[in-house]
């Protein structure tokens, strides 16, 4: 019964999430970008611009800049993300690959840069007058979202240990589409379906701040205004 | 709106963060454009009784065309980090005035309107319904940006404001709630060809007596020639260079560095203005109409080469936009950028060494240079990235002995802004102008306890016009605002001159 209705929201949360980034991918590749308005100093060039996103991704190089404390907590939790998901991906492969046994126990510690990272962004989104001010009700709701599932998550590897094996048995059975039992453990339940629950909204919420990045023309445009034209088609018909 | 008297704000330091004064500047609006200055630029006279349909038909229209719009609008995650980062907040403390509570005023009505979460549940997710309150609050705080660009240097998305604030500029024109001073201006250009409406004869006489002036000054005859056909260089400048101090001493830098270069160049009466203003009101099609006035008198002159004078914004048209709205522009010298920077040709001429240049002419002068915000973050200069920075410091450096930079989080690209960009520089706006302006005057007032720096260098007509009014309410002569090529000026020796002969110059007294 449990591992049939967590097997129909796992699929409809999947198809929502691939589906909903995808079609909101495709409208901002669509849109063009009618003028260069690239952030100077920008690159001068395709492999500049790489870099210059790059340098983004991984080190929140203009966040950086701007405020060390939202820096701090926001790299901490991003990076620690990246861990812990690569962690997880044990329970998805069969035999486990190499890499992700080496990210293992990094993996398991980077919870608690999580926890910390989250605790501090909503901590200042409380405390300091200026983003309390700027914060709505779904910013609180997506911090509690995450924190639900890093604690749920982080309990079961350090507190209540769940029958792990089971939940991979499990897991590696949707992905053929087969349906098995999952184990009832209430900490387990709670963790997938706030997993569920952030697949889902993913599409609609400021989530999509992920892929928004890589389509922001203030970062990647190159600097050659000069030297190439850039028009786009709905200007290029003005001309006439 | 009669300007209130100003309270100076009083910053610890230049980035001082302000407490947090909700409604502060909610009075502040700049006149409304009447049904003729709308008509001029091709948008209704008043407000339409169907503004919200079509407010919300321009929002839509400008999701499908331009990317940074919808891309904006769905990015920013409240994190915070520029709601420190707006000169007109520091000022003013006013909470709208933080760039991501600007950007909502906007994305709120984006995301009841065209999002799934704001559609059904607004309340979670800060949307609301567009009202008539809420259009007022727009043309309020709208007009309080001056879309520097300052908060999309340190948005970890790029998240420009700017963008935002032209957006709802021109969603604003559509439904007939246009500003006077932008639409006026464009309105302006559109039919005599410059900002000021000065006709081809004034600006003949104009020139003309410059010549006389220059002649007087120097002992030496040259030339600012208008309408010549078959010159080698277009001279594109705002029209603030022939009239108003100090704008007009640059240009006469420009005609000495022209003279002292032996190139041939000519001003054109047709396309007599560099800036763009359709820019600032987000409209693409203004702003292409304006420019295709330089691509014609280009033509019509038969130049190789487009150079454009000390202007800000004008040169982010011209740089970034120039080649998209009337290029291509292969009928012009391939050997030169197109278009090409003042600073540039100068800072050329320096390197060739073909300007006698006496430094010493400038040592009553301890200098600074403010660097405008849209050359600094929305243009380049040179090969390199960051020549806009490098290039008017070299040229400085190069006509003066006495030069500080100010505190290094107030310059290049984390420059700020003068208070007067973006089509703010309007009379009734002044006491926004000045409070934006308190940020730029405290870090000036740092460099002056520190090194006594007397004067400031700009190449925008824009902050050259808002630092001459509003310097004086920071303890400095209105004086002390300089042009880059007033200083080149300044310390020429033209071929020819008494090099020993009287030099005017400025008085040294310059800041309090």
């Amino acid at each position: 019964m449990l591992g049939t209705a967590y097997a129909i929201l796992f699929y409809a949360a999947t198809l929502i999430l691939v589906i909903g980034l995808a079609a909101r991918i495709r409208v901002y590749a669509r849109v063009p970008a009618p003028l260069k308005i690239p952030t100077t100093p920008a690159p001068k060039t395709r492999g500049g611009v790489v870099l210059r996103i790059l340098r983004e991704v991984v080190f929140f190089e203009s966040l950086f800049k701007s405020n060390k404390w939202i820096w701090l907590f926001g790299w901490t939790f991003h990076m620690t993300m990246w861990l812990v998901l690569a962690r997880h991906l044990r329970y998805f492969t069969q035999p486990v690959w190499g890499w992700v046994e080496l990210v293992q126990p990094f993996g398991t510690y980077a919870a608690f840069g999580m926890i910390a990272g989250l605790a501090g962004l909503w901590l200042r989104r409380v405390v300091v007058e200026r983003i309390r001010y700027i914060t709505n009700p779904s910013d609180h709701l997506i911090l509690a979202l995450l924190l639900g599932i890093v604690l749920s998550g982080t309990m079961m590897r350090f507190v209540a240990h769940t029958d792990i094996v089971a939940v991979k048995a499990y897991m590696l059975g949707l992905m053929r589409l087969r349906i098995g039992a999952l184990p009832g453990d209430p900490v387990l339940l709670l963790h997938l379906a706030l997993v569920a629950v952030l697949m889902i909204v993913f599409p609609v919420s400021k989530l999509m701040h992920a892929p928004g990045l890589f389509f922001s023309p203030s970062r990647n445009q190159v600097d050659n205004p000069r030297e190439r034209r850039h028009i786009a088609a709905w200007a290029a018909k003005l001309e006439g | 709106m009669a300007p209130k008297d100003t309270e100076i704000p009083q910053l610890a330091h230049p980035l001082e963060i302000p407490r947090l004064k909700c409604g502060a500047m909610a009075d502040s609006m700049p006149y409304p454009a009447s049904p003729e200055h709308q008509a001029s630029v091709g948008f209704p006279g008043e407000l339409l009784p169907d503004w919200k349909e079509r407010a919300l038909a321009k929002m839509k229209d400008l999701a499908e065309k331009n990317r940074a719009f919808q891309v904006y609008l769905d990015a920013c995650v409240k994190c915070g980090a520029c709601t420190d980062k707006c000169h007109y907040f520091i000022g003013t403390g006013d909470p709208k005035n933080m760039p991501v509570a600007r950007q909502d005023l906007l994305r709120s009505v984006y995301r009841r309107y065209f999002t799934f979460a704001g559609k059904h549940f607004p309340w979670l997710v800060g949307a609301r319904d567009l009202t008539e309150e809420v259009l007022d609050e727009w043309y309020s705080y709208y007009h309080q940006c001056s879309q520097c660009r300052r908060c999309s240097v340190f948005c970890p998305f790029g998240i420009d404001t700017a963008e935002i604030s032209m957006a709802a500029r021109e969603i604003m024109d559509v439904v007939g709630k246009g500003q006077k001073y932008c639409n006026e201006i464009i309105g302006k250009v559109h039919k005599i060809g410059n900002n000021l409406g000065l006709q081809e004869k004034a600006l003949r006489a104009t020139l003309e007596g410059l010549e006389e002036d220059i002649e007087d000054d120097t002992g030496v005859s040259v030339r600012i020639p208008l309408d010549e056909k078959g010159a080698d260089i277009l001279l594109v400048t705002p029209s603030a260079d022939f009239f108003a101090e100090p704008h007009i001493e640059g240009l006469i830098g420009y005609a000495k560095v022209f003279h002292e270069a032996g190139v041939s160049w000519t001003v054109s009466s047709y396309a007599s203005e560099a800036a763009n203003f359709g820019l600032f009101i987000g409209s693409y099609e203004n702003m292409r109409e304006v420019s295709l006035r330089i691509r014609k008198a280009a033509k019509e002159l038969g130049v190789k080469r487009i150079i454009f004078g000390e202007c800000g914004h004008a040169w982010r048209v011209a740089y970034s936009f120039l080649n998209t709205l009337a290029g291509p522009w292969d009928f012009l010298d391939q050997n030169y950028p197109v278009p090409q920077h003042i600073c540039e040709f100068t800072w050329g001429e320096i390197q060739k060494g073909t300007l006698n240049i006496d430094k010493a002419r400038n040592d009553h002068i301890r200098l600074t240079y403010h660097d405008s915000c849209n050359v600094a973050r929305a243009s380049g200069m040179g090969e390199k990235a960051g020549g806009q920075f490098e290039i008017p410091r070299h040229i400085l450096k190069s006509v003066c002995n006495h030069f500080y930079d100010m505190p290094r989080d107030t310059i290049m690209e984390s420059t700020l802004c003068c208070g007067g960009g973006g089509g703010l520089l309007t009379d009734e706006l002044m006491d926004l102008r000045t409070k934006g302006a308190s940020p730029r005057m405290t870090a000036l007032q740092e460099v002056t306890e520190e090194h006594g720096v007397t004067h400031m260098a700009a190449i925008c007509a824009i902050c050259k016009t808002q630092f001459s009014k509003v310097m004086p309410k920071f303890g400095y002569e209105m004086d002390s605002i300089l042009s880059v090529h007033q200083m080149v000026s300044n310390a020429i020796i033209l071929t020819g001159q008494d090099a020993g002969g009287e030099e005017e110059g400025e008085t040294a007294e310059g800041a309090a």
